[in-house]
């Protein structure tokens, strides 16, 4: 039987963490992915800029260097508004910038990015003669993107979203080298202090494997059900 | 403008963080990020080819050994696969008594497998996509020609999957790009080992890391239109035809 001495626990917490990081950034991730897939389709050219210079720069520079900017710049750009605060209105306020918060926003932020290009070629992919029926049934645009646009875009983006969303899942092992708990990180250090890390790092290994067989099944189910009325595929 | 070159001047004076020293870090930093990406791109590349044809064979006692091996380096963290590989090098015996230790004390070595097996990974998924989408008919064109099984492998399918993975392969390329930043965390001075330094050096986070990810960027737009022309020069066939 494995002998994990004492860091079982821990290392089901810090799986825990992974998994409560990865669904949270996905989230954030589909949140700003929608709504630069919105700004890049839009008429206006200011928005367009801003979606396609945040698609460029993001996808342009290591995730690992843009964590540890928001992380170690974050906490000082906290420290700064606090002090402004302080000073300036007399609030004595301490906000510390928390690694989890650090590694959902910065994941959320480059999976946004990705998000924004999946989604913009699955809304491009609908009918256009749907949205323009739906306007004659006199549904609100809000309506018509709840009930015609967002399902059938579903079904021509999820294959683009679970691609995303298992790159993400692997992303998220780099919050460990700015400091939080998860899994990689408690089986990194139990490594070093046991010696033994193929006891440590070959289960974690196989928890990501695990996570991804049943996300795979998961968006397997979910595109089943994003392609009724369209036949078998 | 005397007064904005003398703003300038000062700037540079007064700078404690954009020194000789610094610069002389960050050459350092890119000259490892280079020698690792390169490196582990062209090895990885080698091994690809090879593991793509047994991948898209048709027995299973040849196929399988390799989709595990490609199953299992895409589906986990490269850092993780960095920490076995790391952490786990001196457990092969003897390998300290060996004349190979010297090479593998040093975190490069851990670095550059950990990097080669994983892109060998992906690049193996992706020739064997692009070996799997051969058009028919240029397989029935070369069995017409009588071409053994090798001959038509060596001259129609792997040329034209090349040029099928390019694309694809270009992403690879620029995916290893920002990948290798993890090589920091084995203490390795690349790019980021650079930044993170100078960071925890001067406790500044903007200048450092800002400026590394503008050199990322410029490489990563390097690498795109170095793939955009081979794509140009490669893929012409393809084009639409203007008469």
């Amino acid at each position: 039987m494995l002998d994990l001495q004492g860091y079982g626990p821990r290392l089901i917490e810090g799986a825990g963490v992974t998994v409560q990081l990865a669904v949270l950034s996905l989230l954030l991730a589909i949140a700003l992915g929608l709504l630069t897939a919105t700004a890049k389709m839009s008429r206006s050219w200011l928005l367009h800029g801003i979606a396609t210079a945040y698609t460029t720069l993001i996808r342009g520079v290591p995730d690992l260097v843009l964590m540890m900017l928001l992380f170690y710049g974050g906490q000082i750009g906290v420290n700064a508004i606090s002090d402004i605060l302080y000073y300036d209105f007399e609030i004595d306020l301490y906000i510390n910038f928390n690694a989890f918060a650090a590694g959902v926003l910065t994941i959320g932020f480059i999976f946004g990015a990705y998000m924004g290009e999946t989604f913009r070629g699955a809304f491009m992919a609908v009918d256009n003669g749907q949205v323009e029926a739906g306007r004659a049934y006199g549904m609100s645009n809000a309506l018509v993107f709840r009930r015609i646009r967002f399902p059938q875009m579903m079904r021509h983006a999820l294959p683009g979203l679970s691609n995303n969303w298992m790159v993400l899942l692997k992303t998220t092992a780099l919050v460990s080298v700015i400091g939080l708990t998860d899994m990689v990180r408690v089986a990194a250090e139990a490594s070093r202090a046991t010696h033994e890390p193929f006891v440590f790092l070959i289960p974690v290994a196989v928890a990501y494997l695990l996570i991804a067989s049943v996300s795979e099944w998961i968006f397997a189910r979910l595109q089943k059900r994003y392609d009724i009325g369209f036949g078998e595929h | 403008m005397p007064d904005i070159s003398a703003w300038f001047n000062d700037l540079l004076s007064g700078n404690l963080i954009f020194t000789p020293t610094t610069m002389g870090y960050y050459w350092t930093g890119l000259v490892t990020t280079t020698q690792l990406v390169f490196l582990s791109l062209v090895i990885g590349l080698v091994l690809a080819v090879p593991l793509a044809i047994m991948r898209s064979s048709r027995r299973k006692w040849i196929s399988l050994p390799v989709y595990v091996y490609t199953y299992v380096f895409r589906g986990t963290p490269l850092l993780v696969q960095l920490y076995i590989i790391y952490y786990g090098v001196v457990f092969f015996d003897g390998i300290q008594q060996s004349f190979l230790w010297p090479i593998f004390r040093e975190a490069f070595y851990p670095a550059l497998i950990a990097f080669t097996l994983n892109t060998a990974a992906y690049t193996t998924e992706i020739f064997r996509g692009a070996i799997k989408s051969t058009p028919k008919g240029e397989i029935e064109a070369a069995r017409a020609y009588g071409m053994s099984q090798s001959l038509m492998m060596r001259r129609i399918i792997i040329p034209s999957a090349f040029r099928r993975a390019l694309p694809a392969y270009g992403n690879e390329v620029i995916f290893m790009l920002h990948a290798s930043a993890i090589a920091s965390v084995v203490t390795l001075m690349d790019l980021t080992g650079a930044a993170r330094y100078v960071y925890s050096r001067f406790y500044t986070p903007f200048e450092p890391f800002l400026f590394v990810a503008l050199i990322y960027l410029c490489l990563t737009f390097a690498i795109l239109f170095f793939f955009r022309f081979l794509e140009k020069k490669l893929l012409a066939h393809l084009k639409p035809q203007t008469l």
